[in-house]
Formats: C-alpha cells, structure tokens, sequence
C-alpha cells in the first residue's frame, strides 16, 4: 500500500541541438491500492515514465516520490516493472525459477530450498502449472512468459507496480488471461499500479484512474469513467475514436486531419 | 543444477550433434582431436627418441631410420616435430587464455564500473584494437624479453584488444535487453548481472571466436620463434624446429617442411573447428545478430530477385472471370512430419478484401508467405492449384513448361508486378542504408524499364499515393528517420510500385498503437477500394479483419474451419470464431466481469490430435469431434464452416457470454455459454 508521485519530471535524451525532451514536467500521481492507466501513442513519453520511476533513466529534473519518500535505489525495490515483451525480458538461459529467485530480496527469503519454494508459491500464484520453476523461457509460449514476468515483479514484494505495454506482445486469446489475471491479483494482493498501454480497450478494463499523455505532457486525468466517457480534450476524443469497434468499418472517406496531425509529430 | 535435465541442456547437445554432423564439423573435429592427442602423448611417448644424440648421423636427409632426417646432434626431426606439439599447442592456448580473460576485464569492466570510467575504458579498447596485433605482439616480445615466456606474454596481450572489443560489442548488446533492466530492478549488482546475466549469454561467441584465435596464436608462435624471438634452445617448437631446418633448406628440405606442416595442420584444425561451430551454434564470428532477421532476408532476397529480372512479363493467358488468387489444398510441411497448414482452398475475388485471422501458430502467415512464394527450405510446399490472375505460381522450374508455368525468373518478375507484399515490421523490411525513395524507384525502375529520373518520380508518386506529407523530402530519408507509421507507409507504397492486382499484408498493424494502426488501415482500404486492387490481410485480431475487409477465413492448426462475410460474424457457426470475437476488449466489455478467453494452449502442429484439431478447447466438444475431423462444408449462401455441432454453436448463447462459472457447465449440454473462463 503505496503513494507513487510524480512531481515535474522532465527527462532529457541527449545535449544541445540533439536534445529530445521525452517528459516534460509530468506530474502524475498513482494513489495507494489503485491502478491509474496512463496512455498515449508511441512515442508519448509514457515508457520514458516507467523507466525513469523505476531508475532506469535518470530524470533531468523533477521528483518521483514514494509515500512522499524519495524512491529507495538500495536494498529492498518497493518498485517493479513487467516489460512488453516477454521474449526479451526473460534470460533465455535461466530457468523461470531461477529469473523468479532472483528477483525475491535476500532479507526476505534466505536459502536456496526457500527461495525456490517461494518461487514456486509465486508461479502457483499466478496460474502456471506445476513444475513450470524448472522451465527455460524457450518452453513457454508468450502468455506464460508474461505470467512468469509477473511472477518476478512479485517476488520483490513491490508496493507499485509498473506495466509498461504487458499485453500488446501477446495474441488477442491470451491477452484476455492476463489482463484477468493481473485485476485479480491487484485486488488480492491491493497493489498501487501504473498500466501503461495504447489501447484504450485495454486501459479501460483495469484502470481506477486514466492519465492521457500526449507529447511528453500529460494532457488529461482523471477517473476512468468521466474520461473515458466525456473526454475534455480533442487529443483524448481521438483516441478514443481510434480504437477498432467490432461490427464496424473502417471510414476511408474520414477528414485527414489525424493524418496530418501524425505528420506534424514525426 | 537442474540445467542438465533441462531444454535447454538437450538443446545444447542437439547443436552439438548439429556441428559436428556435419561432413567439415566432423572432420575439424577428428583433426582437432589429433592434435590435442599428439599435445598429450607424444612428449610421454617419444620424448627419448627425439632427445636422443647420435653423433654418427648428424645433419642427414630423410632415412628409413629417421624419416624427415636429423638436425646438427644427430636427433630425429620427426620425433621432434611430433613432441613439439605439446609445447606449441599449449603456448597457443595459454597466449589465447591470456588474451580472453584480459579481453574479458576490459570489455565487461564498463558494465561494471559505471558510465564515465566504461566510456574511458572503450575508447582505450577501440584505441589498441587499431593497431595490428602482430605488431603489438612484436613490440610486447621485446618488452617482455626473448623467450617462451616472454612471447606468451607478448601474444596473449596483443589479441587481448580484439578481444575485449569483442566482448564489449557483445555485452552491451546484451545489457540493453529488458531481462537485464527486470534483472536491475529486482536489485541483482552489477557484479551477478555480469556472471549470471551477460557472460553465459555471450559465451558461445565468444568460444567460437577462442577457437579461431588459437589458430592463429599458434601462428603467431610459429613466427616469433623464427624469428629466435620465442622458443629458445635447448627447448624447441614447431617455429624453432623450422628455423632450424631452414638453415639447410636446400640440401635437406624436409627437416623444414615437417614442422611447417604441422603448423598448417594445427592452425587449420583449430580455424576449421571454429567454423564449423560458428556454423552449428547459429552465430557467425564477430556477430551476434545474424540469424534473427530470417524472415526479412526471405522477403529482401525475393525482391533481389524481383530486381535481379528485368525481362518484359510475358503475355497473359486467360485469367477465370473474377478470381485474382486461386488456392486449393495448400500444404505447408517440415521436415520431421510438421504440418502447418494443411491442405487449405480459397479465392480471393478482383478488388475483394479477405481476411485470415487465428492464433499465433494457425498457419497464416506460413499461407501468405507460401502463395507469395517467400518460403524457402526446408520448408516444403505443395497444392493442386495456386493461381494468381490464372497463372500457376507455384510451379517448380523444373516441372516443365506445360499448365501456364514459366521459368522461375519469369515467375518472381510477375509477382513482383502483379502481388505487393507488407509485413508486420517496416523497420525490417526497409535495406536501413538505402534511401526510402531510391528503395522505392529501384522497384519501378527495373520492372517497368522507368529512367532513374522517372523512378524517382514515381517514387515520390507513390509516397504521395501513401500520404506521405512532404514526399519528395521523405524519399530522400533513411528508414530510420520516419516513424513507425511513416514507414509502414512507405513499406506500402513500395507494395504498390507496380499496379498489383492483389496485396497481401501480413499483421500490416500489429507493431503500431491505435492512433497509428487506424491510419494505415485507412489508407489499406483506401487503396484497395481506389485501384479495385485486392486485399488479403491476415491477422491476430478479428475486430481489425472486420473493420476493414468483405470476408474472413478463420483458421485454427494449420486449417481454414470457418470462411464468411465480415457482416455475419456475429452469428458465426464455428465455435472458434466465437472464442476469438469474445476474445477482444471493446468500448463496451463488461468491467465488472473476467474477460473471455479461450481455454487451453493452441493445437501444436508437430502433434495434433484426432479429430477436430480444437475439441480439447471446445465447450461443444463431443467424442466425435475427438475422433472425425469435421470437413469444411459450403451451405446454400457460401458460408463454410467446419464443425459437426453448428446447429448446437447457432442456438447457445451469443458471444459476449464469459465468465469462469461457464467451465462447469456440461459441454456436452449446449449451454448457456461456449465460451468459458480459462483454465491457466
């Protein structure tokens, strides 16, 4: 149970006349036992956010705050993130017990035979078979790899949890489970989340809170209804209205206008 | 550790077979094998006979007695060549072991040491790695004074540069990898990160490329005792011994010849094993991403080909009425009896949109890769007809002339032309040093004879067609330098170069977020609809196949089991289809309820089941769909559908039904739900 605050982060790529500005002063708050969805398009900045909380990227100025508290980058990681891809995040030559170990704080669990016990506790937890801690990545399909990534993020008991994009590495049958799968352990478990995704169907599905960012900027917060209901900005309006509907077609004779705005961006 | 009875431990040993199955592997192998068996015993055997002084025959030529002659004490040169080895074999691994481990600190020390002092230690790398190691080597012999030891010295250093170097390129491309950030995060140091994370993953280079420079470690050996500068006397290797026996070159030239030879002999069977293991492991030396682009150098090498033939497209045969594409029974097999797809029959109709969806591993993309004749050994394909405007396509060069088939130049000029392709990944489908719009003219400039100017024109043409803002500025532009979307633009702008009668977009939208994915889609169907082209687009995700083509072939384990118009999907017949509508998050799922999914893992091609390939999914299952397949079956309006409980799947609920209380429910009942809650 944790406060995860974003206070103007700014983060910077590079120097000079190569700069690029992926955050610019973001502020962003992620409330104790709550899942806040932040969207936007590629290149949003929304990973940028993800790594800089988890201390992958250095912000070039701003604070993130946990419980009011700079986050701690020793000892015990009260943060922890699940990557997109669970074919790159995974160490192919570590079985998903031993990623999973690894992972699980040496305070917390001391012992070889404990930890594994503790491993295979987490990879029961989140609904893969028994014996899965014996399994190389190269033996699970993608919606397994994600579980076992999930099961890593656990074992480091985090307060907040980061998942930047779980789900679009993953076929649309297997997407269902995991997204399941995460809601029920948020729940049980009453975890603070940031659930960083572009697909709004998603978001809308495990999201408290949405916080659309656009541009390295958020430009619209709040709960998931109203804004995902009575969108503010034009910005959200769009994307909202991007999502593929079933039973619908897609409107060829539509204005340019998105067109041209995607030009202006690149 | 468990390692041994693991994967990945029997997928080490199916490589090692692999390597060494092979007729140079096997060779290298038995080669290397000698020599490290002569390293060991020849000293043990016969290190008397070469030490023996005979006074009586000294500075012979080759003999009964002494094969290849005797040197100025009257000892055997053949003996001596032979124990030698020990001595040469073993300061060409020690030189090689020295030059690994210091290239090992340097090139993982950056990782190690944090930003500033790494950037310092790699300049220092890339500075030794510009001059040559030979040089170094002399320069360090020097230093390090004449003698074996000191050219140990001199060698190990001077290949240390190219090794750190090395490892450095292969550890950074490792540290950036997202298991290494989950491994940081998790709080793992720098220092575990290193031995658990980054060296096992860049070992197998690194052993490869150990091999090769032993080979020339001993080379390098040979060259610096010939020069007097290694090996002193009384011991001697195979550099000294050819020093020697150079000294009397032209009167007994075999006393030079056979340590030169085993010189050759050992460096070839170190440098061939090397290769060999380079070949068998998957990486090639000094490079780590060969092999991960397959794919894409399937597609480059049939537009290589597009390009490579630039004959006039010989006259059109008569093209049946409406169909652009005929397919009937489309096998696609491995080698080890893996099938795919298995016997599928379709027809796309001029300017029609048609839609492939299923799972990873349905065999859709493998179908759009087979009929546009992208898929290379050993994959092995075979049907009764695969036509494109009433052309065979599918016919071998070998299979004669007769039927409408043509040459294989002739074969892949016409599809060039007349099908354009677009993949899921416009990053690896772009040549990242060529110019967009010169990548792009190439196309027309070859297959419609187009000047360079006129290509370049059309070029642009095409970026425009694509709405390419700014296209004359974008053509000039490296790949890398548009976004995702913009090159997925591009990459069907390349598609339509040519007037193709059919594109086939394989997963066109999978790599691009919404915003993104609406405006590639929109432009697919806009071009489609504008040029009366056709479409056949496969994908993942059934909500996009509905947004954007007329009829959906759905498959599942290598087999269409459901083909009907977009606007009937929500009274689909198959159970499957069902499964993979509800699959798909809308605007309006239920929030307050688990999402659908579909039960199980999907049907594995190497091993599939009696009967219907989906039972084991299937809430409808029953014991004759485990034991018959169902076939596909065309009802009064077209529709296809291949399931023996239609009329149970038409008359259950309709297909937001989910929830995990649906498992309990008897399968058997047609109840209320055919989706049920997954079962992990």
């Amino acid at each position: 149970m944790s406060e995860l605050r974003f206070e103007q982060v700014t983060v910077r790529y590079g120097t000079g006349r190569h700069a690029h500005i992926a955050a610019d002063g973001v502020d962003l708050v992620v409330p104790s036992g709550h899942v806040v969805g932040l969207v936007g398009e590629s290149g949003s900045g929304k990973s940028t956010l993800a790594r800089a909380a988890v201390g992958l990227v250095a912000p070039t100025a701003g604070k993130i705050l946990l419980d009011g508290k700079p986050v701690p980058r020793r000892g015990r990681r009260p943060l922890q993130m699940v990557f997109q891809d669970p074919y790159a995040s995974l160490d192919p030559r570590m079985t998903a017990g031993e990623s999973i170990a690894e992972a699980i704080g040496r305070g917390a669990v001391a012992g070889r035979s404990a930890r594994r016990e503790e491993a295979t506790r987490l990879t029961d937890l989140v609904g893969l078979p028994p014996g899965t801690v014996d399994r190389f990545p190269g033996e699970l399909s993608g919606g397994q790899r994600q579980r076992v990534a999930l099961a890593r993020a656990l074992a480091g008991r985090p307060d907040v949890i980061i998942a930047d994009e779980i789900t679009s590495a993953l076929d649309v049958s297997t997407q269902g489970a995991v997204l399941n799968l995460v809601r029920e352990l948020q729940r049980e478990l009453s975890l603070s989340m940031l659930f960083i995704s572009h697909n709004l169907a998603v978001v809308r599905y495990v999201a408290d809170y949405v916080a659309v960012m656009y541009q390295g900027r958020i430009v619209e917060h709040g709960p998931a209804e109203r804004v995902l209901l009575e969108p503010e900005q034009p910005y959200t309006r769009q994307l909202l209205a991007a999502v593929p509907r079933p039973g619908t077609r897609i409107d060829v004779t539509a204005d340019g206008g998105d067109d041209e705005r995607a030009a202006a961006v690149t | 550790m468990a390692r041994s009875t693991s994967g990945n431990g029997r997928a080490r040993t199916a490589r090692l077979r692999r390597v060494l199955g092979t007729p140079a592997g096997s060779s290298a192998a038995v080669l290397l094998g000698i020599v490290a068996l002569l390293a060991i015993f020849a000293p043990i055997l016969w290190s008397s006979d070469a030490s023996a002084i005979d006074t009586s025959s000294i500075l012979q030529g080759p003999s009964a007695r002494h094969w290849v002659g005797t040197n100025g004490l009257g000892q055997d040169v053949f003996y001596q060549v032979l124990v030698a080895s020990r001595l040469s074999v073993g300061l060409a691994l020690a030189a090689t072991g020295i030059g690994v481990a210091c290239g090992l600190l340097l090139g993982t020390a950056p990782l190690i040491v944090g930003r500033r002092a790494g950037r310092f230690i790699t300049s220092v790398i890339n500075i030794a790695v510009a001059f040559p190691a030979l040089l170094l080597a002399l320069f360090f012999a020097i230093i390090f004074g004449i003698g074996a030891q000191g050219a140990l010295l001199a060698i190990g250093f001077a290949s240390a540069p190219a090794f750190a170097r090395l490892v450095r390129t292969l550890s950074a491309s490792v540290a950036g990898l997202d298991y290494i950030a989950a491994a940081r995060i998790a709080g793992v140091s720098r220092f575990r990160l290193l031995t658990r994370h980054v060296l096992p993953n860049i070992g197998e280079t690194l052993i490869v490329n150990a091999t090769m420079a032993a080979g020339d470690a001993l080379l390098s050996f040979a060259g610096l005792s010939f020069l007097g500068l290694g090996v002193q006397p009384p011991s001697y290797d195979w550099g000294q011994l050819l020093n020697n026996g150079l000294q009397g070159i032209y009167t007994r030239p075999a006393a030079a010849i056979a340590p030169g030879v085993a010189v050759v002999v050992a460096g070839l069977a170190f440098n061939l094993f090397g290769e060999a293991l380079a070949a068998g492991l998957g990486v090639s030396p000094q490079n780590i991403t060969a092999g991960v682009l397959g794919r894409l150098r399937g597609a480059l090498a049939a537009s290589a080909a597009r390009a490579a033939a630039a004959e006039p497209p010989p006259s059109a045969r008569t093209v049946p009425a409406d169909s652009v594409l005929v397919v009937s029974n489309l096998e696609v097999a491995f080698p080890g009896g893996v099938h795919p797809v298995r016997g599928i029959s379709f027809a796309v109709r001029r300017g029609e949109a048609v839609g492939v969806v299923g799972e990873s591993g349905s065999g859709k993309s493998l179908t759009a890769l087979a009929v546009s004749r992208l898929l290379e050994r050993p994959a092995r394909v075979s049907a009764t007809e695969v036509t494109l405007l009433g052309r065979d396509v599918l016919a071998e060069a070998g299979r004669g002339r007769a039927a409408g088939a043509m040459s294989d130049r002739g074969l892949r000029r016409f599809l060039g032309t007349k099908a354009g392709l677009v993949f899921q990944d416009p990053m690896t489908s772009f040549n990242p040093v060529k110019r967009v719009g010169a990548q792009l003219a190439e196309v027309a400039a070859v297959h419609h004879g187009l000047s360079r100017r006129q290509a370049g024109a059309r070029a642009v043409d095409r970026l425009r067609a694509v709405r390419i803002p700014r296209p004359e500025h974008r053509a000039r532009q490296f790949p890398h330098e548009l976004s995702g979307g913009m090159r997925q633009r591009a990459m069907i702008g390349m598609a339509v170069m040519g007037e193709p009668a059919l594109v086939i977009a394989d997963e066109p939208t999978t790599a691009l977020d919404v915003t993104v994915q609406r405006q590639v889609l929109r432009l697919l169907k806009s071009i489609q609809a504008d040029g009366d082209m056709a479409l056949l687009f496969i994908s993942h995700d059934i909500t996009v196949v509905g947004q954007v083509c007329d009829r959906v072939l759905v498959m599942y384990a290598g087999k269409i089991v459901e083909n009907l118009p977009v606007g009937q999907l929500t009274d689909a017949s198959h159970p499957y289809t069902r499964a993979l509508l509800a699959a798909v998050p809308s605007m309006e799922t239920p929030r307050d309820r688990p999402l659908a999914v579909i039960p199980g893992r999907p049907a594995d091609p190497a091993n599939l089941p009696a009967g219907c390939a989906f039972a084991a999914r299937c809430a409808f299952a029953s014991d004759r769909c485990r034991a018959e397949d169902p076939p596909l079956v065309a009802d009064l309006a077209g529709r296809e559908v291949a399931c023996w409980h239609v009329d149970a799947v038409l008359a259950g609920a309709p297909t937001a039904v989910a929830g995990a209380e649906a498992l309990t429910a008897d399968p058997e009942s047609a109840g209320p739900a055919p989706i049920s809650g997954e079962v992990a």
